[in-house]
């Protein structure tokens, strides 16, 4: 019996949300006194792999650009090989895609997002109606799916010596190929940001973002926007957040002009910390604060930027 | 092209959300619902497009009892051409795919497109699904989507990226924002929606694989700390001493 995780170890960096899976696996796999192995595919180091914790790795090579239906029957062959009984993902792009599908070819119970580990009864939490509310999700089915929302657990995963397999089996040929991969910019990606700072319609136009992105520089943060900002083109389309945009929950979200519209803030309201800026005291973003500024973005934007290169002078 | 538009009725963005029956279910008292944003928005409209450029015909599905039929009228007022409603109320995701999966199985569908998630649910589960049970490929989250000779074109956000993808026809995608803008119905639209056929099928049997037990309300949030203007830098001091963030 093991606990399966999938991830994508394709890059130079093995991203923060595989050592969160990991993690995640391994408090399972304690408590029923089971192995993990990891299911990845590409082209990673042996050593980089093995220095992974888990039990084992088995890794398919033959799959470089894999499509969802090679992931989702490499995932399912795998699965029950090793007799698998939890089977997880991290709730980022390739897990959203491959995730159900392997829950479905197993017909496994899933919980897309879960937010935390099995409580004593077996539940595990995720968030529902866009972060206005969380669900207690109870699995029926013996083989359980987890896709873990990223930024959910603390990663604890340890220094490991897997062994590494090699899988050899046929997983047919891609349907969907990438043709292009274009480079969208040099920041910080938004949905494994840990902090954010984020500018509205407040900011008056796309000519004042200067400050802002200093500010997220020196912070080490990724930008965002509101909606209209977006539809604007005072920004890309891809900082858009909020309930149809993308949704975040990093440690901390700066809001700067924008006034909190209730579906704004169901895309942020994950945020461990919210630290709102705005000229209007009244503005609704307040009620949903942990620190606020009522000052004119402009004015505030240099003082906080001067204040964050003093702490990293100082650090 | 035939293409199958999946709907899913939600409660409007800005509806309150409360529970009863000790925190089971969710209480829909005097709430507005709406076709999904994402369905609508980016889903139908794109599929709209096509089909407008292209020729062929687009179908709506949604899985749910009869009170879902304004939210299916509204989708047919935007401009698709028929639509089915499953008649049953789906347990998880997992049982919506099953049901617009044996519907669409014999349809000859080219493309499926939903959403990339629900507003209610936000699992991004049925796309995926509903691909796996039809055993089709599927594009997840694409923010661009164009056909020509039997084949899809699709752009995707990954990681920062953006990556240009291709696949055969047939295929499920699931779609963001960027794909369409926003179309508001006009009179004509909606007048024609009152005929146009809405079919209603019922369900397959389908095994319950997990549920929502019990629901919660994130715990209130403490006053907010203000600070002033102009000594907004000491902001960032709180930050990294007492937040602890930076
Ligand atoms: C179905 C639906 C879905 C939606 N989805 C989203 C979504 O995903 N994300 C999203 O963001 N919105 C979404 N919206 C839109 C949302 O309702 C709001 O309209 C939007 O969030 C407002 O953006 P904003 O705060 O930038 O602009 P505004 O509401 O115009 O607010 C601007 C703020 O800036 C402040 N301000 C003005 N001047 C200054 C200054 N000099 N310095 C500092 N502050 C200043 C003002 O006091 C005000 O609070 C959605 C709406 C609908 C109907």
């Amino acid at each position: 019996m093991s606990v399966l995780v999938f991830a994508d170890t394709r890059g130079a960096k093995v991203p923060k949300n595989t050592f969160e899976t990991l993690t995640y696996a391994r408090k399972i796999a304690a408590k029923e006194g089971s192995t993990v192995t990891l299911a990845t595919f590409g082209d990673a180091a042996t050593d980089k792999l093995s220095a992974l914790d888990a039990n084992k790795v088995i890794i398919a090579r033959s799959l470089g650009d894999a499509d969802s239906q090679q992931l989702t029957r490499f995932v399912a062959e795998v699965a029950g090989k090793e007799s698998a009984k939890w089977i997880l993902f991290s709730h980022d792009d390739t897990g959203k895609a491959v995730a159900p599908r392997v829950a479905a070819r197993l017909k496994a119970g899933e919980v897309a997002g879960a937010t935390t580990l099995p409580n004593e009864q077996g539940l595990i939490k995720r968030n529902v109606f866009s972060g206005k509310a969380q669900a207690w999700v109870e699995v029926k089915t013996p083989v359980k799916v987890v896709s873990l929302l990223p930024n959910s657990i603390p990663v604890e995963a340890a220094q490991g010596s897997a062994t590494v397999e090699e899988y050899s089996g046929d997983l047919g040929a891609a349907k969907v190929t990438v043709k292009a991969t274009h480079h969208a910019g040099e920041g910080i990606p938004l949905p494994e940001a840990e902090i954010v700072v984020s500018g509205g319609r407040g900011m008056k136009g796309p000519e004042n973002w200067g400050p802002l992105e200093e500010l997220a520089k020196e912070l080490h943060a990724a930008t965002a926007c509101s909606r209209p900002v977006a539809d604007m083109g005072w920004r890309p389309h891809h900082e858009h957040v909020g309930q149809t945009g993308v949704a975040i929950r990093p440690n901390l979200y700066i809001a700067i002009g924008i006034s909190g519209a209730i579906q704004h803030l169901a895309g942020v309201n994950g945020s461990k910390v919210i630290a709102v800026i705005n000229s209007d005291a009244e503005a609704p973003f307040f009620k949903a604060a942990d620190y606020g500024i009522v000052g004119d973005a402009q004015q505030v934007l240099p003082k906080l930027i001067e204040a964050a290169k003093k702490l990293n002078a100082e650090r | 092209m035939k293409i199958l538009v999946l709907i899913s009725h939600v409660p409007d963005t800005t509806a309150r959300i409360a529970f009863t029956n000790d925190n089971t279910t969710y209480d829909a008292t005097g709430v507005q619902f709406i076709v999904n944003p994402y369905d609508e928005w980016y889903a139908l409209v794109r599929g709209l497009e096509l089909k407008e450029a292209q020729g062929g015909t687009v179908t709506t599905i949604t899985v749910g009892g009869a009170v879902t039929e304004p939210t299916i009228r509204k989708a047919l007022a935007i401009g698709a051409d028929d639509a089915v409603r499953v008649d049953c109320e789906p347990k998880d995701g997992h049982d919506v795919a099953v049901q617009v999966a044996a519907f669409a199985k014999d349809k000859g569908f080219d493309l499926v497109l939903a959403g990339k998630e629900t507003i209610d649910h936000n699992g991004s589960q049925v796309g995926p699904m509903v691909a796996e049970l039809l055993d089709l490929p599927f594009i997840s989250l694409a923010t661009k989507l164009d056909v020509a000779n039997g084949t899809a074109t699709a752009e995707r956000d990954v990681r920062g990226d953006v990556e240009v993808v291709e696949c055969p026809l047939p295929l499920v995608v699931s779609c963001a924002k960027g794909m369409a803008e926003q179309r508001i119905p006009n009179m004509r639209g909606i007048m024609a929606a009152r005929t146009k056929p809405l079919q209603v099928v019922s369900g397959t049997a389908c095994e319950t694989l997990s549920t929502s037990v019990k629901f919660e309300l994130p715990p209130p949030k403490q006053a907010v700390k203000m600070i002033p203007a102009d000594d907004a830098g000491k902001l960032i001091e709180l930050l990294h001493t007492e937040a602890k963030v930076i």
